[in-house]
């Protein structure tokens, strides 16, 4: 499954990313954040209004918003 | 060796360091601009237990030194001491989050790997024990090899020892001169490595962190979040007017009592004059906006602070992105209510070119409290003081409706560039959100000092300047008797002979007139038709409440509301257009916008002006 078809609270790691979804300098600064494969990491919000967009990702300590399309592209397995 | 040494912060996003480097330097920091780019320079003085003062330069944040955004490439040039007229720093203070230690020893690695003399700030460490969390410094510094000095910035805690640090790490420098240089390591292998060493470092750590979450919850909730948000949004521009009134009353009235001691006490004639219809006037009228400005920023200020800034953008990202920006563009066009000049500078933090170029185009749309005097006058002079519903004012419904014109022109825009200029993928929204904290009063203060002082600059600069300069025009050549004194000043035959482009839309002279000085800054046609009606009634006291009498004698409702949708689209303020120009690096950009605003000011006055006559108003 995707990260983007995670449940809210559910943990899970980042098996793999295709990269080649995610705009270049999207990918870099993900990976910055240390959003890459290996990654353990939860949802903890999701979007406004009904709307799925932006999700709010737990990683590590830290909280990092990003989009669905990002999520969309990370296979991950629940832990 | 007498050259005075340099120190640079350096470290991640959100990591403290802006708090650290006021806490180390105090207020006394010199701001400017990084030449030939549009990042901030900070630097500031510290002293250390020695004695010896240090340059103290605050780099921008970054994630890591395989550059991303203009700030980053900044921070790796200068680290490197590759940025020309920038002298490489002699010690580094590396800023870690205590709370988030796995994420930001990646880019730490790096920065220690340089092998400058660098000492580790082990920073919000308050905020890592109240999440939990009990670290071992030692066991940091054993892994890195450097210092490691745990510090609270906004409580001062750790500054001395930090400050020691420095100073016993600048001694080193000679034993590391020679290391030589690491082979390249790779991501995956630096987060590794920055796994253990986070690991070794932590005592012990409770699995949640509480507060943080919880405030989440609420803020950042599907229906409450925008809720609170528009509530947040809405107490602020309540402030904004309502708070700020008596201390701009005050203000003004001190421009009064000057303009009047002056009077008192000098000969009646040009000096006179010019003191008190030019500068005092001109000045005055604007000055008179400090106290909006400063709230504004109060609460903008507040926002970024406590870390609720980038939860703002979180709820505005999907909005955002149905006109094809990002979350990410709110925080500009937020402070660009403020004044355009700080919202264009703040786009710096997009990452994506296109999106920032796009937030630059439309800054000039979001209502600056320039315009708010221009619309006071006009919509006081013009629109009855009646009731349309329980608490709601007319009046205050008219400002309130040209507020929402700005935007929702702002929004078309950008979604019409979008597909046009700026045509591209739709970009991305990445972005960290930082813990919750309480701010600091000293930053706060600091901060609003800062703002408050660019402010008063440009008050005491170009304003004055152009208010002088149209004073002189109105009042040259001296009118012969029986003709009006404007009909026959150089201002007078300047806007002669700029009238028959407005008159189509509903303009009249004075208006022109107006137009004119307010390309310095847009208060200026204000004071300018202040000026204008006063040099013609030779009236000495021509007070806004004047102003408004005038006004609205003279001039039509379908003139009156072209005026105020005009001001709504018009780039009137060179500052803008400058900053525009130096945020986008050539006059293309700025000069399209100039050409577009134009293009909206006309068509939509002229549409209003129409409109209104057609409809026998």
């Amino acid at each position: 499954m995707t990260l983007e078809g995670l449940s809210i609270g559910q943990r899970a790691r980042i098996v793999s990313v295709e990269w080649d979804r995610i705009a270049p300098e999207d990918g870099k600064r993900l990976r910055a954040l240390g959003i890459d494969e290996g990654a353990r990491i939860a949802i903890a919000h999701r979007g406004v209004f009904g709307g799925r967009d932006p999700i709010a990702v737990l990683i590590g300590r830290m909280t990092v918003a990003l989009r669905r399309a990002h999520a969309a592209a990370m296979t991950v397995e629940q832990l | 060796m007498t050259r005075q040494r340099r120190a640079a912060l350096v470290g991640n996003p959100n990591a403290g360091k802006s708090a650290l480097f006021n806490a180390l330097t105090g207020a006394r920091q010199k701001i400017a601009n990084y030449p030939g780019v549009t990042v901030e320079r900070k630097v500031g003085r510290l002293v250390l237990p020695s004695g010896e003062p240090v340059e103290l330069v605050d780099l921008p944040g970054s994630y890591s030194f395989d550059a991303a955004s203009p700030d980053e490439e900044v921070t790796r040039k200068v680290v490197m001491g590759e940025f020309p007229g920038e002298a490489k720093p002699d010690a580094l203070i590396l800023v870690l989050d205590a709370a988030n230690l796995e994420q930001h020893l990646v880019f730490a690695q790096e920065v220690i790997e340089l092998g400058v003399p660098t000492v580790v700030a082990l920073n919000m460490i308050d905020l890592a024990e109240r999440d939990g969390l009990v670290l071992d410094p030692a066991a940091l510094s054993q892994a890195l090899g450097v210092p490691v000095v745990p510090t609270v910035a906004v409580r001062r805690r750790g500054l001395d020892e930090l400050a020691e640090a420095i100073g016993a790490a600048e001694t080193l420098a000679e034993l590391r001169e020679h290391d030589e240089p690491r082979p390249h390591i790779t991501l995956p292998e630096r987060r590794l490595t920055a796994r253990n060493i986070a690991k070794a470092a932590i005592l012990s750590e409770s699995a949640e962190h509480r507060i943080h979450a919880g405030l989440d919850k609420v803020l950042l909730h599907p229906w409450l979040g925008p809720v609170i948000l528009f509530a947040l949004l809405f107490v602020m521009f309540q402030a904004v007017f309502a708070w700020a009134a008596p201390f701009a009353d005050a203000l003004d009235a001190g421009a009064g009592a000057l303009s009047g001691w002056v009077i008192d006490s000098l000969p009646a004639g040009f000096l006179r004059d010019l003191l008190t219809e030019g500068v005092i006037a001109g000045v005055g009228a604007v000055v008179v906006f400090l106290p909006q400005i400063v709230i504004l920023f109060f609460f903008i200020l507040l926002m970024e602070a406590s870390g609720y800034m980038a939860r703002a953008a979180f709820v505005m990202d999907r909005m955002m992105a149905s006109v094809g920006l990002s979350g990410k563009s709110f925080i500009p066009l937020l402070s660009s209510f403020a004044c355009a000049i700080p919202g264009i500078m703040a786009t710096r933090s997009i990452a994506d070119p296109k999106d920032r170029l796009t937030t630059i185009l439309i800054a000039p749309l979001m209502t600056c409290s320039a315009r708010l005097p221009v619309y006071a006058v006009v919509i006081a002079a013009v629109i009855p003081a009646t009731s349309v519903g329980p608490g709601i004012g007319l009046q205050g419904l008219v400002l309130f409706a040209l507020y929402v014109l700005g935007i929702v022109g702002a929004m078309v825009v950008a979604l019409v560039l979008r597909r046009s200029v700026t045509k591209g993928d739709a970009s991305g929204f990445i972005m960290e959100l930082p813990r919750y904290q309480m701010p600091a009063v000293k930053d706060l203060l600091i901060g609003l000092w800062q703002r408050a002082w660019v402010f008063l600059r440009r008050a005491g600069t170009i304003i004055f300047a152009a208010t002088v300069i149209l004073w002189l025009l109105l009042t040259f050549p001296k009118a012969d008797p029986g003709e009006s004194q404007v009909d026959a000043s150089f201002a007078g035959q300047i806007a002669g002979a700029m009238h028959p482009v407005f008159e189509p839309i509903g303009f009249n002279r004075e208006m022109t007139l107006a137009l004119v000085p307010a390309m310095a800054a847009r208060e200026v046609a204000v004071s300018s038709l202040a000026t204008t009606y006063a040099v013609d009634s030779e009236d000495e006291d021509a007070t806004n409440a004047a102003l408004e009498a005038k006004v609205a004698a003279l001039w039509s409702l379908p003139t009156a509301l072209a005026f105020l949708a005009w001001f709504v689209f018009a780039p009137q303020c060179i500052s803008t257009i400058a900053v525009a120009r130096r945020e986008t690096n050539g006059w293309k950009w700025p000069l399209f916008m100039v050409a577009y605003l134009f293009g909206l000011a006309y068509l939509f006055a002229g549409l209003t002006y129409w409109g209104a006559v057609a409809l026998g108003l």
